[in-house]
């Protein structure tokens, strides 16, 4: 398969970028050093190129959604401003996608869902609104920046203006700069003060070359991102969510709305009396060792479960991971074994997030 | 890709410097490029024989875990402790801070198994093809 490219290539590869397929695409996995660009994001600010996602425009009347029902999110409900993280359920409860919808206006809705995705998201979603909403797919023509770390505020509002600083946390806005409205958003993957631009494909070079121009800027890849998003206990589509894990399993009862209907619902409330029986978990281990995808996860000498995903934490020097346990087979701080094809690690089911002191809820 | 000549390698791209009857051991530059940042090194067995391109240790990257096979029959007689902390070495410095074991070596004559810089440019040349 011929794998799609992003606007900004040529700049990636002017910066000596290894680049890879992910999802279908070609993009940067770092310039240099993954370890580096964490460690730059969580001391300084970085720029990473997420052209790849796939981003939805919805507009429709707020009295008559139909977009309520398809999506676990409570688009109604969330105020004009504010953006919500949730899901593309079956109807069986298992995530088809993860999401974060922005309501833009009173009636008008974006959503950006993965790269990998987009297509089958965009079948689904469009082909289940009402007649009188309108779907538009804005992926191909909508670039997105993401800028993050503790010094992104100050960057930023340097190309958009001081009232980006007044955005709050998962809060979004329309800012004029580059001779357009563009939307920004104070959210991220990383976990540190952040934030996404949402820009023009055409206007993307000129943005990304605006924010290499300061000092304490530089570019991060998807192999940082990955690290980053892990030292969190932020899932990736793919590894802690398939259409094999329902959100109760992954341990977001908390963003789900029960007061509002929508596809999926029947099969968690189901779910929830019935009982989960298995449970997202942190894995933090005593070395230098990372866990890696379908590494199983021993307790006692008893096969407890498998590892999603994992990388080597610079931030607290081991490896971390997560997977999933049967529920109630292990508890936090219970030593446990990871077991692959080169040994075993030991370790310990971790709290997530894995770190806690970052700059992700500074007021600017 | 930096090759250092007067240093021997294997096809796994592993280099051996060797003096008298001891020698060095560690990844090439083309080895620690293809596996990104070096998170980890497994302290080998002091005092164990190996035979040539029996495994000598293993090694993690932010890609994959992979194993080192030794260049020559011997015994391991030392590791780059610097590596405990600082794998990141093997990246900066493959040749030299980054090595990762002393070697005795005991049968010198399996050397002709191995490239000499000239041929280990000549084979990387036909692996970028």
């Amino acid at each position: 398969m011929e794998l799609k490219d992003t606007p900004l290539k040529e700049e990636h590869l002017k910066l000596n970028a290894l680049m890879s397929e992910f999802a279908g695409w070609f993009l940067p996995i770092h310039y240099g050093s993954v370890i580096e660009e964490a460690k730059h994001t969580r001391a300084k600010v970085s720029v990473f190129d997420i052209f790849h996602m796939g981003k939805f425009i919805v507009r429709e009347n707020p009295d008559k959604s139909s977009l309520d029902s398809i999506i676990t999110v409570p688009v109604t409900k969330m105020k004009t401003g504010k953006c919500k993280y949730g899901f593309l359920l079956n109807d069986s409860g298992t995530v088809i996608d993860d999401l974060i919808v922005f309501r833009i206006k009173e009636d008008e809705w974006m959503i950006v869902v993965n790269a990998s995705n987009e297509e089958k998201d965009a079948k689904i979603i469009s082909s289940k609104l009402s007649k009188s909403a309108s779907f538009e797919n804005i992926s191909s023509k909508t670039a997105k920046l993401d800028v993050q770390g503790p010094l992104s505020s100050e960057i930023v509002s340097k190309i958009a203006g001081d009232k980006i600083k007044e955005l709050k946390y998962f809060s979004c806005s329309v800012f004029n700069f580059f001779g357009g409205d563009y939307i920004i958003s104070r959210t991220g993957y990383t976990g540190e003060l952040g934030f996404e631009i949402y820009i023009d494909k055409d206007k993307v070079i000129e943005l990304w070359k605006e924010l290499l121009k300061f000092n304490e800027c530089k570019p991060a890849g998807l192999g940082a991102r990955d690290i980053l998003r892990l030292e969190m206990g932020y899932p990736l589509y793919g590894d802690e969510l398939t259409e094999d894990i329902t959100p109760l399993e992954a341990g977001f009862e908390r963003v789900l709305d029960f007061e509002k209907d929508f596809t999926g619902k029947q099969a968690l409330l189901k779910q929830k009396k019935e009982g989960i029986r298995k449970t997202l978990i942190g894995i933090e281990c005593n070395d230098r060792r990372q866990p890696r995808h379908l590494n199983k996860i021993f307790k006692n000498g008893k096969e407890i479960g498998f590892v999603t995903s994992g990388v080597f934490s610079p931030h607290l020097n081991r490896g971390i991971g997560m997977g999933y346990i049967f529920t109630d087979s292990a508890k936090a701080e219970d030593e446990i074994n990871i077991v692959s094809e080169k040994g075993e690690i030991s370790g310990k089911i971790a709290e997530l997030p894995f770190l806690k002191e970052t700059s992700l809820k500074y007021v600017c | 890709m930096d090759v250092r000549s007067g240093y021997y390698y294997t096809k796994e791209h592993e280099w051996i410097s060797i003096e008298g009857n001891k020698a060095k051991v560690g990844i090439t530059d083309y080895a620690q490029h293809k596996l990104g940042d070096i998170t980890f090194v497994d302290k080998p067995q002091i005092g164990k024989i190996l035979k040539q391109f029996d495994v000598l240790t293993g090694i993690e990257s932010v890609k994959a875990a992979s194993d080192v096979y030794s260049p020559v029959s011997g015994k391991i007689i030392g590791f780059n402790s610097a590596l405990e902390n600082s794998p990141e070495l093997i990246n900066k410095s493959p040749y030299d801070q980054g090595y990762i074991a002393e070697i005795e070596i005991s049968n010198p004559s399996e050397i002709k198994n191995l490239m000499d810089a000239n041929s280990y440019k000549e084979y990387l040349k036909g692996l970028e093809k």
